[in-house]
């Protein structure tokens, strides 16, 4: 087949350039720019090369400390509610009424906490928690449990990780539903026939054909909980000292607190970086995944 | 190995006290014998998949008991009745190897490691599987997971029947005989009563050895092929099985005659006792029915149409108003539309209300 020349389709690909130049790659350029200076104040730069970016990976610098301290929160925290969140979602899931008015119900009432904007998520349990006035705080210190998210560390990662289950589980349960629906019958049926516990109909078919949206979940609460800034920057400003300060939090307090915007470029762009790797590691196995699946969907 | 009784066996899916004429099963009463090859033949949506499912127990019945033996088991699970089903689409167990899928069964019932090995490796001979046994058993054509889907309910010694609900549908027209005639050798083999659904009537004459056809959740006959063709016990399956169907025209009938648009025909048998009031109507099978050139005796009618089939030739014809199917003997080339139609008397029924009427 002939190619056809014509390089006026430049012309219309031309206005996405130039959109994407604007809102991404010249904002990244000037943080690319600023990652390699050092300012301060007066808008005096000074040239540092890759010098806060050695910085950022030596612990023994106050920045290379507050950064490893932070990522390594930052993958605590995901891999908890990663650990929480996938298991509930799935039982959530399964509990659910496959047909009925109720289904409605129950996809309306999981939906609510998603609808909620992450700074109301925050304050909602940051007044939830207070051992005053906040129903939890106040039902547990009457208990005679010591409560006490603002002092103690303990209890504030309990109620960031509570949190966000309570804010995330809901997506979870929502796709493994999903995924749940779009098994046939026949297979349920059979499995009867084969005489399956329900354990081995979960393991069997429930299990395997989740799959793909259980990848879609995880790397979706991965990517978001990775992230996170607001809600825990609501309930705990990333304290007791340190103890809840994630990197977007510390990329926040450096950036606009001590206004270093070299050391909070060279921050930001390893935090972009961290993310992009994880996020092609998930898009090639969930893509070689599917790849392993096609050959089958062909035959059939 | 059992026989399976079915008594006033119904299915309603609007509650039990729903108008009888809505319930997809009318009550059903019928013996299904140890060793028989049977096809449940009916259109679409006529409760043939209802009553496959009441007998495996995924479903249970409004009304009626199930026995299998002598046995009541109408309110045992799926899991404790000795039943085997193979669906419309293969279900293959994702993560498992063909051999997994095939021990699947046993694995749930406990069967000892070196039985099931056993069994899993007879039956995959006997399937045409043994190659495939360490392949993951999504990578399969569809035949093969539809072989797979029917292993895993023979490989249990213990099966009562194999039910099949329409299971060659999303096979391939040539792999589809190949694999009705393993049935078939399956079926004398292992000495397994099979219960086969399918709207196909050559699926349903090749395979069965009784045919039950449904229609309107109504079992209206049941018969071998042969009695079928000769002798429909209701205008549906005469007018269902045969292609093209059979001729079904109002008539009025006396004793040994019936008139039919102005025409009078003999009948091999007499008919005195007629319900009155029924509707009455003969049938033929265009099979029974020659063109010949006009002559006396014979019904005149047109010719407008001729199907040739190949081995057979089909007249579609015109007597008075009424369209007719006729057979064209070799060697008759009708000149002109004007024809005479030459009926066997003894294959002409008579139906009164849709049902036959055996003449005296």
């Amino acid at each position: 087949m002939d190619k056809t020349i014509n390089n006026k389709a430049w012309f219309l690909v031309l206005p996405v350039f130039l959109l994407v130049a604007f809102s991404a790659i010249l904002p990244l350029m000037t943080v690319v720019n600023y990652s390699m200076q050092d300012t301060f104040g007066n808008n005096q730069f000074f040239w540092n090369g890759v010098g806060w970016f050695k910085e950022l990976l030596d612990p023994s610098t106050d920045l290379g400390g507050r950064f490893l301290a932070s990522l390594g929160r930052n993958l605590i925290f995901s891999l908890a509610i990663l650990a929480i969140e996938v298991p509930l979602g799935i039982v959530v899931a399964l509990s659910m009424p496959r047909d009925g008015w109720t289904v409605a119900f129950c996809l309306v009432v999981l939906a609510l906490p998603l609808l909620i904007p992450w700074n109301v998520v925050g304050t909602i349990w940051q007044i939830f928690g207070r051992p005053d006035i906040g129903l939890l705080g106040y039902t547990l210190t009457s208990m005679g449990i010591d409560y006490n998210y603002v002092s103690n560390d303990l209890d504030a990662w309990a109620t960031v990780i509570v949190m966000d289950v309570w804010h995330w589980t809901s997506l979870v349960a929502l796709l493994c539903y999903a995924g749940l629906k779009s098994i046939p019958d026949a297979y349920y049926q059979a499995a009867q026939i084969d005489g399956a516990s329900r354990w081995a109909v979960f393991t069997a078919i429930q299990l395997p054909k989740m799959h793909r949206v259980l990848l879609i979940a995880v790397l979706l609460r991965f990517m978001d909980s990775f992230m996170i800034y607001t809600e825990p920057f609501v309930v705990t400003g990333g304290g007791p000292g340190n103890s809840t300060t994630f990197i977007s939090i510390e990329l926040v307090k450096i950036a606009l607190g001590q206004f270093d915007l070299g050391k909070a470029a060279a921050l930001s762009l390893v935090y972009n970086l961290i993310i992009l790797i994880v996020c092609w590691v998930f898009y090639t196995i969930m893509t070689n995944a599917g790849a392993e699946r096609r050959p089958a969907e062909g035959g059939a | 190995m059992a026989r399976i009784d079915l008594v006033d066996l119904a299915q309603s899916y609007h509650g039990n006290d729903a108008d009888i004429e809505s319930f997809a099963l009318k009550p059903v009463t019928m013996t299904w014998r140890q060793g028989g090859a049977y096809a449940l033949l009916g259109p679409s949506g006529c409760g043939k998949t209802t009553l496959l499912n009441l007998i495996s127990g995924i479903l249970t019945p409004s009304r009626g008991k199930i026995l299998f033996d002598g046995t009541d088991i109408t309110h045992r699970t799926t899991r404790e009745r000795n039943i085997a089903q193979v669906f419309q689409f293969p279900v293959i167990y994702d993560t498992m190897t063909v051999g997994e899928n095939l021990a699947f069964p046993l694995k749930n019932r406990g069967v000892p490691k070196a039985e099931i090995d056993k069994r899993v490796a007879e039956i995959a001979r006997l399937l045409d599987l043994t190659p495939d046994l360490n392949r993951k058993a999504t990578r399969l054509t569809a035949d093969a997971k539809q072989k797979i889907s029917l292993g895993r309910g023979l490989v249990r010694s213990d099966v009562a029947a194999v039910l099949f609900d329409e299971p060659l549908t999303v096979i391939d027209p040539e792999l589809k005989w190949q694999l009705r005639s393993k049935l078939k050798a399956l079926h004398r083999e292992l000495d397994l009563t099979m219960i086969y659904v399918t709207h196909d009537q050559t699926e349903a004459l090749t395979f069965a050895d009784t045919v039950v056809v449904m229609h309107d959740g109504r079992v209206v006959q049941s018969g071998t092929p042969a009695e079928l063709f000769d002798k429909p016990a209701h205008t549906f399956v005469g007018y269902f099985i045969g292609s093209p169907g059979m001729n079904i025209l109002a008539a009025e009938v006396k004793g040994r005659e019936a008139r039919i648009a102005g025409h009078t025909l003999s009948l091999a048998r007499s008919y005195d006792a007629l319900p009155a009031g029924a509707k009455i109507e003969i049938g033929v099978r265009p099979e029974f029915v020659d063109v010949a050139e006009p002559g006396p005796g014979l019904l005149d009618a047109n010719i407008e149409r001729v199907d040739d089939l190949g081995r057979i030739r089909f007249a579609r014809v015109r007597v008075g108003d009424v369209k007719f199917a006729a057979r064209l003997p070799a060697g008759v080339s009708p000149q002109g539309s004007a024809i005479g139609l030459k009926f066997n008397p003894a294959y002409v029924h008579v139906y009164a209300d849709s049902r036959l009427v055996e003449g005296a």
